[in-house]
């Protein structure tokens, strides 16, 4: 049943128009980690839309909390229906911490986090503790993946639990140095598994 | 009653099942000369509960009534108190509109460490007035009961210079977080704040 009103189709075969106005951000997918190697969002896949559909999405990466004790949250993409997870990239990475022995206080540029040209997986903070009550909670934005003219633009920042006991707030941005559209991303711990946690995929209109 | 298209319910018992946004407006308000701004979990209907995994709050035009004042926020984790304690960086960055000072710096006496006091978010507000600031704060999943409860903020505000102002942390208490509390640090406040629920 379709619901028309003063001639504008408002929703019809059980979605809302976009007439309807219903906001420009869209969940896409939500992933809940439970002690897994990786979590991933595969264009075309469990209902995932990573395409040009729309020119912005963001990952929210919430309370994950990883299995080893230290270990970072990383991220890499690729194209097709690859599974290297190895484009190119070129990125910045700076950080604010403090400690809660208050032995740390810092702002500074992270020349080992970052990656010129690197394939690696890309390093989104510093070790994320592992105690019960660690965890750390990220955003990710990645811009116009589908577009095959340009490089693909990408920035994240988030707070994070180190394993040393202090806060970090992050910052980083690049770009995959790819003219390929992207279509799929994979998240996992530099080592070990993602112990919890939840990864929700936007599209932004 | 609820309406089912195609098999598929797009609302029912008053709330959007299908394609409503990811992002909703959960409570607006508004301060004029107010000493506080307070989003409580269950009260005039605030949800600030596990219903949604993040919470973001929105500044718009925040003016300090009083020079110098600090823009501040508190988390209740039990209780009536808005005393979690917490642990935070904060830096800083301005340029001046004369063009005589431009930095970016770490500010050590802004920080907290594991201090129940409130969170400053920015300072050296004007009350000048055409003087305000602007941002927004992030809240990760301020209803679980395993882990610390991370925050971001960003905001920006006018004086004599432009001055834009980082902070992040953690209330570092495995309670909820349900009762989030805004405020200079002296004097009373006019403005905006918007409470969203990121789905």
């Amino acid at each position: 049943m379709g619901l028309i009103s003063n001639g504008t189709t408002l929703l019809d075969a059980g979605a809302l128009d976009s007439a309807a106005g219903s906001g420009a951000m869209t969940l896409i997918k939500t992933l809940t980690a439970s002690s897994s190697a990786n979590l991933q969002f595969l264009n075309g896949a469990s209902s995932v839309v990573f395409d040009g559909t729309y020119k912005e999405y963001q990952f929210h990466c919430i309370s994950i909390h990883p299995a080893s004790d230290g270990e970072p949250l990383t991220f890499q993409v690729d194209t097709g229906t690859n599974t290297n997870f190895n484009i190119a990239t070129t990125n910045t990475f700076f950080r604010a911490r403090h400690n809660e022995g208050d032995t740390i206080s810092s702002l500074a540029y992270v020349t080992s986090y970052d990656q010129a040209q690197g394939t690696a997986f890309i390093r989104m903070n510093g070790g994320v503790g592992n105690a019960a009550d660690e965890c750390c909670s990220m955003i990710l934005t990645i811009y116009e993946p589908a577009n095959t003219t340009f490089v693909k633009h990408y920035t994240f920042t988030g707070s994070n639990y180190q394993d040393n006991s202090g806060a970090e707030h992050l910052f980083s941005a690049g770009y995959f140095n790819t003219t390929t559209a992207l279509t799929r991303i994979q998240f996992k711990m530099g080592s070990g598994n993602i112990d919890s946690g939840t990864i929700k995929m936007y599209g932004i209109t | 009653m609820g309406l089912i298209s195609n098999g598929t319910t797009i609302f029912d018992a008053g709330a959007m099942e299908a394609g409503g946004g990811a992002m909703t407006l959960i409570k607006k308000l508004t301060a004029s000369n107010a000493s506080t701004l307070t989003f409580v979990d269950g009260a005039s209907s605030v949800v600030l509960d596990g219903t949604y995994k993040e919470y973001l709050f929105t500044f718009t035009n925040i003016h300090a009534d009083t020079r110098n004042a600090e823009w501040t926020v508190n988390f209740r984790d039990g209780g009536s108190s808005y005393d979690a304690s917490k642990t935070s960086t904060f830096f800083q960055s301005f340029h001046y509109e004369a063009d005589t000072n431009a930095a970016l710096g770490y500010r050590t006496e802004k920080e907290l460490t594991n201090e129940t006091s409130a969170q400053l978010l920015s300072f050296e507000n004007h009350e000048d007035a055409d003087c305000n600031l602007g941002g927004m704060l992030n809240l990760f999943n301020p209803a679980d009961t395993t882990f610390v409860t991370h925050y971001t903020s960003r905001v920006n505000f006018s004086n004599t210079f432009s001055q834009e102002a980082y902070c992040a942390g953690y209330c570092n208490t495995a309670a909820a977080i349900d009762a989030v509390q805004f405020a200079m640090a002296s004097g009373t406040f006019d403005g905006v704040v918007s409470l969203y629920g990121i789905s």
